[in-house]
């Protein structure tokens, strides 16, 4: 690449500096010739900053992840085991990590995790965040992961007998803990009106109320397998909703793309017609843009609602007033059948009063209930749909059939019709 | 852990609110945002119906993070975006503010602490990817040392927007791929069926669970010294490693035999073409820490490649759509081969069903 780094693109590392977290004689840390090497370069490193806290605090527990990780990189394998901790009333949220080697590495004998729902959105200010990095130095290691791929604010690296204090001192505080296991799992949300101009709904409102309404089965997992939502304010899906939940709450509109002709013409002005036909109309999914007198025109019956063109031309267009959700299900990666994308089960639902959010809890707890009473242990909803049928999964849940719903009618002539 | 001292009572809260950690120019313009521009990289300007605009500048971080990291993002927004920030989901951070006289101050200061500036618009953003060795319990590799040492090669694409459109990497220890799917992604692959234990297996492992985790069912039930155990069908295996996930005395990680393979043309955006998820086109590289410079050079040859012939606004699986795959293998030096072909459901679907062709 231009630009890039010569030795971190041949993986040597020849930096000046490399160890100078100062793991020499005599300081607190034991050498770590590996891990020094992640001190090259020019992107952060979490190795310096491990090295950097570990010196300041003096946690045997850090010096003793550090040596395991390091054994790690030169035994190239991982050696944590999974076990049982929580916290009062809860059967979930913390993840247990018992090292496999604690005669070699016993200050790393126990490196707990605790997950902590954030706010919707991700948002902080910085009164929230230091309280909670004051508690978490105070009883764990100092190490945050900001933030987990479920969305969770990962504290990692508490003993079992320091976790109810712990988590008591951060209750207190307003933070709770998320998922684990096979329940409701903490939810992720993009930044939706809070910034974005393509915000369909109140993304961060709905992630709240239902992750409160679901809260009981947060902390206690009672259900088939996990199951995820998240909530992206427009097809653009900044949360990577559609693969990676069960849930897929993706902000749209029903009506048609609002455009602001002047600033059509000042965007044509600026970037020459040639830009207008080989970056929007051409890219246009379903051909639904044309040139009309070299005026863009935008055919709303043959929208897809795909965000291209609004994308490229933000001040110009954007989505339409009849705004609202759709619900795509079953999203999910590799374990075990294989990679699926969510599937349109709800094309439109408006969701601005709290009676449309009332209505579309009441739905989810329906889906819930027929996955409760068809899927199998350790099966995500999206494997009990494809394993029973979407359309024994439309009866159950009653839904009604739409055409959104499938690519395509069926071409597999052998069914059986209700006449 | 229950103390008999505890005199707290739980409040089950569920997600922290998020109306107090909002700027108070964020809350006046809630859901009225007008349009949006970006500056230069790394800066975001929005602004509302009410006319008011704010900046954002958008860093880099190393996602595991420590308190003495945070409370230094914390003094930055203290300083200049009044005590508030936020996440993206792919791990940077964002500083909000009203004052477009505090964003200069604000990258330099944020670029000084070694957080680089960048991530937005067509560049190569952070990387979504897994716990690895640090954390994990079923990892082959360590997925945030792979991480920093290729976002070291690719930093300055992070900082600039000078690809075709946006390119999202992750990286993942196991075949499960909780890193997700990416336009360019990186994900062990594992080579040989799990090694049992099986004085352990009885004692550690509910069989049935074991025996139901299997996709190929490859896994029975068997009787070893006269204990109750499990086999594996080594011909029928597909190495994915999910039995060990159910059964740690199944163990599939090995330091030689758990290798890399590189994944591209996912995507979850419906900009343009629908989500798509990723296809496999180099495999067998070896685990190789603490620098991984097999996967680092993949990753730069595809990311040469797409950022020489993609056109504006084309994703990687784009840009390997309307080139084909015959091209992107000679314009990448890769080199396609039978186990690039998918053997598993539905696999057909994968199989060229026409007559185009490329020569």
């Amino acid at each position: 690449m231009e630009g890039a780094n010569e030795g971190a693109l041949k993986g040597a590392c020849h930096c000046e500096g490399c160890g100078s977290g100062g793991n020499g004689e005599g300081k607190f840390l034991n050498p770590t010739p590996m891990l020094d090497q992640l001190e090259c370069g020019p992107w952060p490193s979490f190795i310096t900053g491990f090295k950097e806290l570990a010196q300041r605090t003096e946690k045997p527990m850090l010096r003793g992840v550090l040596d395991q990780l390091e054994y790690s990189y030169n035994t190239r394998m991982g050696y944590w085991k999974g076990g049982l901790v929580t916290v009062d009333g809860y059967g979930a949220g913390i993840i247990t990590r018992y090292s496999m080697i604690k005669d070699k590495f016993p200050e790393a004998a126990e490196f707990h995790t605790m997950r902590i729902q954030p706010a919707p959105g991700l948002h902080y200010n910085t009164k929230m965040l230091r309280e909670l990095c004051d508690i978490w130095e105070k009883y764990g290691s100092g190490i945050i992961t900001l933030h987990g791929q479920t969305g969770d604010i990962m504290l990692q690296g508490i003993e079992q007998d320091k976790v109810q204090e712990c988590f008591d001192e951060l209750n207190k505080k307003g933070w709770d803990l998320g998922g684990a296991g096979a329940g409701m799992r903490t939810g992720v949300s993009c930044i939706g009106p809070g910034r974005c101009d393509n915000a369909c709904y109140d993304n961060l409102k709905l992630h709240l109320k239902a992750l409160k309404h679901f809260v009981g089965q947060v902390h206690r997992p009672e259900w088939n397998y996990k199951l995820k939502f998240k909530f992206s304010g427009c097809p653009n899906d900044c949360t990577n909703a559609i693969m990676r939940s069960d849930l897929a709450v993706i902000g749209t509109w029903r009506d048609a793309i609002q455009v602001d002709r002047d600033e059509v013409r000042a965007w044509v002005d600026e970037k020459g017609v040639e830009a207008l036909v080989n970056n929007v109309i051409n890219h246009c999914p379903t051909k639904a843009i044309s040139l009309r007198d070299s005026e863009m025109e935008i055919e709303a019956r043959d929208c897809v609602r795909c965000m291209h063109c609004i994308n490229v031309m933000p001040k110009a267009l954007s989505p339409g007033r009849e705004r609202g959700i759709s619900l795509l299900m079953g999203g999910k990666n590799t374990l075990k059948v294989g990679v699926n994308m969510g599937s349109m089960i709800v094309p439109f639902m408006k969701m601005e009063s709290d009676e449309d959010i009332g209505e579309f809890l009441d739905l989810i707890e329906e889906i819930i209930d027929w996955w409760d009473d068809n899927g199998l242990d350790h099966e995500r909803i999206g494997e009990t749909i494809e394993r029973v049928g979407l359309k024994q999964f439309i009866e159950g849940a009653g839904l009604e059939t739409d055409i959104n719903m499938v690519s395509r009618p069926r071409d597999n002539p052998y069914f059986k019709a209700k006449y | 852990m229950s103390s008999p001292e505890r005199t707290w009572k739980t409040i089950e809260s569920g997600p922290h609110p998020y109306e107090e950690a909002l700027h108070p120019v964020v809350r006046k313009n809630y859901g009225k945002w007008k349009y949006h521009e970006i500056p230069k990289p790394g800066v975001l300007k929005h602004v509302a119906e009410s006319g008011d605009a704010i900046y954002t500048v958008r860093a880099g971080t190393q996602r595991q993070d420590t308190v003495d990291t945070v409370r230094t993002l914390c003094d930055i927004a203290d300083k200049y975006t009044d005590g508030y920030l936020r996440f993206t989901v792919r791990n940077n951070v964002e500083f909000i503010t009203p004052n477009e006289e505090n964003v200069e101050p604000m990258i330099s200061e944020l670029e000084s602490l070694g957080f680089p500036v960048g991530g937005t618009g067509m560049c190569v953003s952070s990387v979504a990817h897994t716990q690895g060795w640090l954390h994990c319990d079923i990892p082959a590799t360590d997925a945030s040392g792979v991480v920093k040492s290729m976002m070291d090669a690719v930093y300055n694409e992070f900082k600039d927007m000078r690809m075709p459109n946006k390119v999202r990497l992750s990286t993942s220890c196991c075949s499960i791929n909780c890193g997700g799917q990416a336009d360019i992604a990186v994900v062990v692959k594992h080579t040989r069926p799990p090694r049992i234990n099986h004085e352990h297996l009885s004692q550690i492992c509910e069989l049935p669970k074991a025996v139901a985790r299997c996709p190929v069912a490859a896994i029975r039930p068997t009787v070893v010294n006269g204990q109750k155990s499990l086999m594996v069908d080594e011909a029928k295996c597909i190495c994915c490693g999910a039995c060990f996930g159910a059964c740690p005395a199944m163990e599939i990680n090995h330091p030689e035999h758990s290798k890399f393979a590189i994944w591209v043309g996912g995507k979850n955006s419906n900009a343009r073409s629908k989500p798509s998820t990723m296809s496999i086109v180099a495999h067998n590289l070896p685990n190789n820490p603490p620098r991984w410079p097999e996967v680092t050079d993949v990753i730069g040859r595809i990311l040469g490649a797409y950022k020489e012939g993609g056109r504006p606004w084309e994703r990687v699986g784009e840009w390997i759509n309307r080139i084909g795959w015959k091209r992107f293998f000679d314009e990448t030096g890769l080199v396609f081969d039978e186990d690039m072909i998918d053997s598993y459901r539905h696999a057909r679907t994968t199989f060229n069903q026409s007559a185009h062709v490329r020569f």
